[in-house]
């Protein structure tokens, strides 16, 4: 091994204090300074952190932000969203591509440029976009691309493609980024003026359970998606015996069109933070865990910039808000670019320094979690909700909102809309006010709730968001009159064939025959039976997959079927011999041929 | 009223499927009351003299030969059944559609390490049918309206199948008959 790299080795891994659960920071460590985590990397971490080089050469293999094969100085990932590719990645792509002269998974020959595609990376409302290393550059088009690539040939320094600064604190000297936070509507609960001290100390002044109880009055419900009750959460924490407790906020904002989490962390992260601390003292856990995903890198400093000042503050730290034995603290985990680490399992996983598989549950993370320790995983927006609670009290809070779910929705809405943007929106709210807001017009399709919500039409405009009815984490990407749903489906199914962590057959193999099922109808050589296999092929998946992630992923294509089965009926037909449409006999035969006569592939 | 008439195919197969048909011993003479056979390796019949009922697909199509036998069984017969896992599933020769086709065929007949083929010629004549792109199974060709999955499927649970299907009733299979672990 070089020196340079054996003492890198040694360095990063004493950083961490030679702890084999920090694996992951070790290995995102290693790969910003040399490019890569070669095998000799791999053999280094192995003899100093103690951990078994298949294990780091697995956790390399899965995260996409790592590699063993040397990326350039500079890697360029292009969105690959669906929304993305409706305003225009393949153009692009290509330009990027063109003017690098590699293609897409690319580097150039002097080890300058790496050219990659990726999944969402939380700017639906810039799209298309891109990450040029950490830097997110937004609103691209072909000659920006080329702009892009001659400025970068020149100083090779990505923060200096940054010319016009974003609004808020995307201008912040820690930040300095092009992005804008588009706040459209700031409702009453989230986006509005918050006493995040205030709520701390009120925390303080009461017992944890009083704590829990009050989230419990305000009837506060998950906000990434499934909804479970927070307090009764807390509660399983609380009671589960452990010498340590850990609250980790998931801020591994994955799902296609999702990015309300990175404006709550750009301009509120005080009461994120607040929402931490506090739910830290409920459940008495003194240490907290921001996984925070690796394309929100660029708001790290930033974002450690608050804690130490809260720490400065004494807001975290020994003795919070004067309070004995009111112990707090939280260190930021980065991930490293894979969708599944919004998994609350999967997460955990990812901050040990493992895979991001998912877990088997029982045993829930509140039982036993990171480390084998009783563990809360909350999302951004319910942390902040937290704050709000503990600020204004649980009235009013459940006062806002529907019945049965009470409170705001924060909702990222992307696509064919006039106005792209986070809007804070009571519970409640039918699907057609919210298109008004943001401006939608002769709307085709609505995705709700990601790509593992649902696709609704027209019929369901009506519909009301809340836990009862369209349940969603917060996305919402619309389609205008001109977009076909079914590839829409299809884009997203091939999200999720990238996706699938691989562990379980009905998810790995699942989405991939799904995926081929649209394929087959967008050619026209799809048949009846194939989209009752759809349905067969998501009641597999969904009864028998490992986690969240297959339970649902199916849902694009079914939630298309239901909302236009006319398309759907329009493109099958039954072939009148019952052969397979979609079996090609020249196509398949084109290889053997060509190798029979010896021609050129 | 005439007795029902079966054909039999094995494709892309090993034969392994019939050997077990044929494993049904002396119920066979109770299968020739029942039913006649048509086209099939059984009694050496080439081609189809009448419509049948029932076609036995073993095999999956591994080159054009396979899909011209395989779509000709689909005209001819009422109920289509794949027998055994590579019909099913490509089975075993599916194990070289993670190969490039070209790949697969050096290997056989020009780099392995048993070859000897001075001329390094890949078998080219015009007779011999084109292999396919990769091994698809009976249903990804033509619909199949049974499957019966084993390596072969047991004579009993053939012997089951056959008898429901003749008698128009469903084939019951008790656990130990589809258990392959």
């Amino acid at each position: 091994m070089s020196t340079s790299l054996e003492n890198a080795v040694v360095e990063v891994c004493a950083s961490v204090g030679n702890d084999p659960s920090r694996l992951m920071d070790v290995a995102r460590d290693i790969q910003a300074r040399f490019g890569c985590v070669s095998a000799e990397a791999i053999d280094g971490i192995h003899k100093h952190l103690g951990v078994s080089r298949p294990t780091v050469r697995s956790l390399v293999s899965f995260y996409s932000f790592l590699s063993e094969e040397p990326k350039g100085r500079i890697v360029i990932r292009v969105c690959d969203d669906p929304v993305d590719r409706l305003f225009g990645y393949e153009r692009v792509q290509k330009a990027f591509s063109d003017e690098l002269g590699i293609p897409i998974g690319g580097t150039t020959p002097d080890g300058a440029f790496t050219l990659e595609r990726t999944a969402c990376i939380g700017m639906s409302d810039h799209a298309p976009a891109a990450l040029v290393n950490e830097t997110p550059v937004t609103d691209l088009s072909t000659d920006k691309a080329r702009e892009i690539v001659a400025e970068l040939r020149a100083h090779m320094s990505p923060e200096r493609l940054v010319k016009k600064l974003g609004d808020g604190n995307n201008a912040h000297p820690l930040v300095r980024s092009m992005v804008k936070n588009h706040i459209r509507k700031a409702g009453p609960i989230v986006l509005v003026e918050h006493r995040h001290r205030e709520a701390t100390r009120k925390a303080a002044a009461m017992s944890p359970n009083e704590v829990i109880r009050a989230v419990k009055a305000a009837r506060l419900r998950g906000r990434g998606g499934a909804g479970f009750p927070t307090g009764i959460k807390w509660e399983m924490a609380r009671a589960a015996p452990g010498p340590r407790k850990f609250l980790v906020c998931n801020a591994d904002e994955g799902e296609p069109g999702t990015f309300k989490d990175r404006v709550l962390l750009t301009e509120f992260p005080d009461r994120v933070f607040a929402g931490m601390t506090i739910a830290g003292y409920a459940i008495g856990a003194k240490e907290g865990i921001l996984y925070l995903r690796a394309e929100y890198a660029y708001l790290r400093q930033f974002l450690e910039d608050v804690l130490a000042r809260r720490r400065a503050e004494g807001f975290l730290g020994k003795s919070i808000a004067a309070r004995h034995s009111f112990d707090f603290d939280i260190r930021i985990q980065m991930g490293a670019g894979a969708y599944v680490c919004g998994e609350e399992s999967a997460l955990l996983n990812s901050c040990e320094g493992l895979r991001g598989d998912p877990r088997n549950r029982p045993p829930f993370p509140a039982q036993k979690g990171y480390l084998g320790f009783p563990t809360i995983v909350n999302n951004v927006e319910t942390l902040a909700c937290v704050t709000r609670i503990l600020d204004a009290g649980p009235a009013t809070f459940s006062e806002y909102g529907s019945k049965q779910s009470a409170g705001s929705k924060l909702l990222s809405i992307s696509g064919d809309v006039g106005m792209v943007g986070v809007y804070e929106v009571p519970f409640g709210v039918t699907l057609r006010e919210v298109l008004e807001l943001a401006d939608g017009r002769e709307t085709q399709a609505v995705q709700i709730g990601g790509p593992s919500g649902r696709m609704v039409g027209p019929a369901d405009f009506d519909r009301t968001i809340c836990y009862d009815d369209l349940a969603t984490g917060g996305a919402m990407v619309v389609f205008g009159p001109d977009r076909n749903p079914i590839e829409i489906a299809r884009m997203y199914m091939e999200f999720f064939e990238d996706e699938s962590c691989g562990f379980c057959t009905p998810c790995r193999v699942g989405n991939g025959l799904l995926r081929r099922g649209l394929d087959k109808v967008l050619a026209g050589r799809g048949e009846p039976s194939d989209l009752a296999q759809f349905e067969e092929v998501a009641r597999t998946m969904k009864a028998t997959s490992r986690c969240g992630l297959g339970q649902t992923s199916f849902n694009p294509v079914l939630s298309t079927l239901t909302s236009f089965r006319p398309l759907f009926d329009s493109l099958v037909k039954e072939d009148p011999k019952k052969f397979r449409r979609s079996f090609d006999l020249e196509a398949s035969t084109q290889e053997a041929a060509r190798i029979r006569t010896g021609g050129a592939r | 009223m005439s007795k029902p008439r079966i054909a039999t195919t094995s494709l892309c197969g090993c034969f392994g499927c019939h050997m077990s048909l044929l494993d049904i011993d002396e119920r066979i003479l109770t299968l020739a009351q029942l039913v006649e056979f048509d086209k099939s390796p059984i009694n050496d019949h080439k081609d189809f003299t009448a419509r049948c009922a029932v076609g036995l697909i073993e095999g999956g199509c591994a080159n054009a030969e396979n899909v011209h036998v395989l779509r000709r069984f689909r005209e001819q017969c009422d109920i289509l059944v794949s027998v055994g896992d590579c019909a099913t599933m490509g089975g075993i020769p599916a194990l070289r559609n993670m190969i490039p086709l070209e790949e697969c065929l050096r290997e056989a007949y020009v780099d392995g390490p048993s070859v000897f083929n001075p001329e390094g010629r890949i078998p080219d004549d015009p007779e011999i049918p084109l292999l396919l792109d990769k091994v698809y199974p009976a249903q990804e060709v033509v619909r199949i309206d049974y499957h019966i999955p084993g390596c072969p499927p047991s004579a009993d649970t053939l012997w089951k199948t056959l008898t429901a299907l003749l008698g128009g009733t469903s084939a019951e299979l008790p656990y130990e008959l589809i258990k392959y672990d």
